[in-house]
């Protein structure tokens, strides 16, 4: 099983551990977690590169998901990274709006380790 | 989190009484598949919400209000246990923060059952009271939920205010 390098974007650190929990919980095999509470910091730990994944809320401060996931269009080590995204929104638009600007899937809060692993596995490939 | 603004102005949505059960279910639904318990329905409840622990989420848009979970400190500590592992749980800030997520949940889940709400229903950020002696009260005509529950043993609410 391939190990992963993660980056969890969310501004409640306790959801950005219960999201960790729940990748592990999954089965999912985490090398490295990195950690930003906004679409700005975020940026910055992608242009770092060496990501396998991004998991990152819609609604933050500062920068929200979809603009995050919008420019990361620009950011080299983005490209082939898989994004999904995490709302508590029951909003079908904002969905809409993510996976047309790139996103690969969507978790809807609240969310099992089996939903996470359904979503999550498909998109990394080879022996998840 | 995002603000308020975002809901442009959307045709208010009328209170349903019958929003109680979806409400209920919304609640354990939560419950069931973020820490895994299935809290019951405590239909033996009379009195009003105590506990020292009060999470808060607001509500505005097609519907203004606030969706409200209370529980004691002990409950709080044990559902934060229960979401992060007791490691993670261990830092005092964290059981506010697990009851503010989970309240967070609840009033997202709660509109996401609501056609007419899911997209034209925006969230506050939770907030937390933590006390032994405060009740939560609305300064305008409201209609209200309350949904008693009981998890090991001790009470926990939900509730939904809405300004009329």
């Amino acid at each position: 099983m391939k190990k992963l390098k993660v980056l969890i974007v969310d501004d409640s650190s306790v959801m950005r551990k219960i999201v960790e929990r729940a990748l592990r919980q999954a089965g999912l095999e985490l090398t490295e977690v990195l950690e930003a509470s906004n679409g700005a910091e975020a940026l910055t730990q992608v242009e770092k590169g060496g990501l396998d994944m991004i998991l990152s809320d819609i609604n933050m401060p500062v920068m929200d998901g979809l603009e995050f996931l919008k420019s990361l269009a620009g950011v080299e080590a983005a490209k082939g990274v898989p994004v999904i995204m995490i709302t508590t929104e029951g909003s079908e638009a904002r969905v809409v709006e993510a996976l047309s600007a790139g996103a690969k899937g969507y978790l809807r809060k609240p969310f099992t380790p089996e939903q996470v692993k359904e979503r999550v596995a498909p998109l990394l490939g080879g022996g998840q | 989190m995002s603000s308020f603004t975002k809901a442009a102005s959307p045709a208010a949505v009328a209170f349903d009484p019958g929003w109680k059960t979806i409400l209920e279910c919304a609640a354990i639904e939560v419950f069931e598949m973020m820490a895994s318990v299935r809290p019951e329905l405590n239909s033996a409840s009379t009195g009003e919400p105590t506990g020292e622990v009060t999470a808060m989420v607001g509500l505005a848009g097609a519907l203004c209000g606030m969706t409200t979970l209370r529980c004691t400190k002990t409950t709080a500590a044990r559902f934060a246990a229960l979401m992060l592992g007791e490691a993670a749980a261990s830092d005092p800030s964290s059981s506010g923060d697990a009851l503010g997520e989970l309240c967070n949940m609840v009033a997202g889940n709660f509109k996401a059952k609501i056609s007419t709400l899911a997209d034209h229903c925006m969230l506050s950020v939770p907030t937390v009271i933590t006390g032994a002696d405060y009740s939560v009260e609305a300064s305008e005509p409201t209609e209200g939920i309350l949904v008693p529950l009981l998890f090991e043993g001790q009470p926990l609410w939900v509730s939904l205010v809405i300004h009329t």
